[in-house]
């Protein structure tokens, strides 16, 4: 019962000095509301970034080892021979590997010139590696399926044809779906064709990388140190990349942006504390004689301390709980204008930036209190009725 | 030695100093606010101290007051010796034993008439179910319902007095403290305040000790302590 009459007192007090209590809230509202707008912005980017990548996390890339000085025929050439990528398959073993052939060229879409990246895969290995949007996969040596953007910047359609010069010329079979950013290969901006019609186009035997598709993910170490034993025991002749070390990385850095940008938006929480301190050191300077008379007339110290300490409380509150309300907005409108979307918005992990800032305006409010209310209660009582 | 006090302190006596020493540290030296006062309240005592100022008349009311503690000797209030007493206890003795009446009336101003008398009732009850108790002892001072719900700063200097006094009083407290309890009041309204406390002292038997610069007022008390460089003379 002593505690809800304290409590009425700092409301009383809030009410009676409005304005000052209301710059306090604003200053708190700010803070709230960048802290957790930029927590949003961080974390939609973690996810945004993750979703374009999440699915190239379950694969081993092996390349030639760049800058290797060896005599073997594949490290002059930088490519993998039909011998490398049998070993590779046997160090893999059950797991998948693909070998992959990948060049650029230039192609004649209608009357329009343009360049791609022309991948050759296995027809078999296509599905393990991409998805259909339109049409069907390559059955056939002339067909070729093209990436989602690379169709869209070039209106092409099923059933269209890409002239890739003295190269030759392939028939559009599929339209594949769009895969975003991967460490393999990124077929979004090229064409997908068979690897019979890529080794004679581009007269080219050996591969350009092997992927091999990890089934259970926490394989991944010890299938990639098997390629690793096998490939490189005298000397480095392959590079094995591990993509979900990769990813995990990116996610790492991107996390740490998020987390860095969170607290500068907490120094705008920092200051609203200090603007606290200042008010509720003002309240206790201005209510000596209240605090003399409370004291006098059987106010324990710690009930005095309850008392600034709920005052600091209301601030915190009410400006928590309104900028945690606007903070949805603000973090609509950063992602909306950093990231152009907002399905990242309303999930779990970005919401809970909102419990996170709403738990730390009310702890700088309350710390920002402590001190004040600490002075309140410290008071001579027979000093502070003296005071005037 | 505690026990002999304690016991020394029964019977009549409600106050009773024994060689009470106050000093205050000062940059300047130390100042000698009481000098080896020894002096007994009796129970229903009506005291007047006076004294000039800077005299100790003060310093001796907020050590019955249990404000402040003795530099030297000993001081039992309702049997018990407040010397080393803690902030905790001294602050329970005067919720529950003292009612103090300022000069300046000192109510909460954001408090009514009504929630200023109930603060002290719920501070030692816990309660808000005190309404009817709260409403009594203020129309005993003659407070007219329509006031209770004023805050302070919309009544008379008398009215908030009232309120002050009613205040002292609802915890029903066998000690009132009133320093200069009409001086911030014209002379009628201090007559007023001053039949009330004398009414308080002869029919409810409360024990009051008043510090008082007038003459005048002082004639309401029983006893005069006249007090001069921290001695009683």
């Amino acid at each position: 019962m002593h505690s809800l009459m304290f409590f009425e007192l700092a409301q009383r007090n809030v009410r009676l000095h409005w304005l000052r209590s209301l710059l306090a809230i604003l200053g708190i509202i700010i803070g709230v509301v960048t802290i957790v707008s930029m927590g949003i912005l961080g974390n939609s980017l973690v996810l945004a970034i993750s979703d374009s990548l999440s699915t190239v996390g379950d694969s081993i890339i092996v390349t030639p080892h760049v800058g290797g000085m060896g005599f073997g025929g594949s490290q002059s050439s930088n490519l993998l021979s039909e011998r490398d990528v049998e070993q590779i398959r046997r160090a893999a073993t059950p797991h998948v590997t693909i070998p992959v052939y990948s060049g650029s060229s230039r192609m004649k879409i209608g009357s329009e010139d343009t360049v791609g990246t022309v991948y050759g895969l296995k027809s078999d290995d296509i599905p393990l590696l991409l998805e259909i949007e339109d049409g069907s996969f390559l059955r056939g040596s002339s067909g070729a399926m093209v990436g989602s953007t690379f169709a869209e910047e070039n209106d092409i359609k099923v059933g269209s044809r890409i002239n890739l010069g003295e190269k030759g010329s392939v028939r559009v079979v599929g339209i594949l779906k769009e895969r975003g950013m991967g460490f393999d290969i990124n077929p979004d901006f090229g064409i997908v064709v068979e690897d019979q019609w890529f080794r004679q186009a581009f007269e080219q035997e050996e591969y350009n990388q092997v992927i091999v598709k990890v089934k259970d993910l926490n394989q991944i170490e010890e299938v990639k140190d098997a390629i690793d034993r096998t490939m490189n025991r005298k000397e480095t002749t392959v590079d094995v990349i591990d993509t979900k070390a990769i990813l995990e990385t990116i996610l790492t850095t991107f996390g740490q942006i998020s987390m860095f940008t969170t607290v500068i938006g907490g120094i705008s929480l920092i200051v609203a504390g200090v603007s606290i301190l200042n008010i509720m050191l003002m309240s206790v300077t201005e209510r000596i004689k209240e605090i003399g008379v409370i004291r006098s007339i059987g106010t324990q110290r710690k009930e005095v301390r309850r008392m600034f300490l709920y005052e600091a409380l209301i601030l915190g509150l009410i400006g928590s709980a309104i900028g945690g309300a606007l903070s949805i907005i603000g973090g609509y409108a950063v992602s909306m204008v950093m990231l152009q979307t907002t399905e990242y918005l309303f999930v779990p992990s970005s919401l809970v930036y909102i419990v996170y800032g709403v738990g730390f305006g009310l702890g700088t409010s309350l710390i920002s209190g402590l001190y004040p209310a600490w002075k309140a209660s410290n008071l001579n009582p027979i000093d502070a009725l003296r005071h005037e | 030695m505690e026990e002999a006090i304690n016991l020394e302190c029964d019977g009549d006596t409600i106050i009773r100093f024994r060689e009470v020493t106050k000093v205050y540290p000062l940059p300047g030296g130390d100042v000698v606010a009481l000098d080896k006062v020894s002096l007994d309240i009796g129970k229903g005592d009506f005291i007047a101290i006076m004294g000039p100022s800077g005299s100790g008349k003060s310093t001796l009311l907020n050590l019955m007051g249990c404000l402040d503690t003795p530099t030297a000797g000993n001081l039992c209030i309702k049997g018990r010796n407040i010397r080393g007493m803690s902030d905790e206890d001294l602050t329970i003795l005067r919720r529950d034993y003292l009612g103090f009446i300022f000069q300046q009336f000192n109510l909460l101003p954001l408090l009514t008439a009504l929630e200023n008398v109930q603060y002290p009732l719920i501070l030692k009850t816990g309660s808000r179910e005190c309404l009817d108790r709260c409403k009594e002892v203020l129309e005993a001072m003659d407070l007219d319902e329509t006031l209770f719900s004023h805050k302070p700063s919309e009544l008379s200097g008398g009215q908030q007095q009232r309120v002050a006094i009613a205040r002292a009083l609802v915890n029903d407290p066998e000690i009132l403290l009133a320093d200069e309890p009409t001086g911030n009041l014209d002379s009628k309204t201090g007559a007023a305040i001053m039949h009330l406390l004398d009414d308080l002292n002869r029919n409810r038997g409360k024990t009051i000790i008043m510090v008082t610069h007038d003459p005048s007022i002082a004639e309401y008390a029983h006893r005069v302590i006249r007090i001069v460089d921290g001695k009683i003379s």
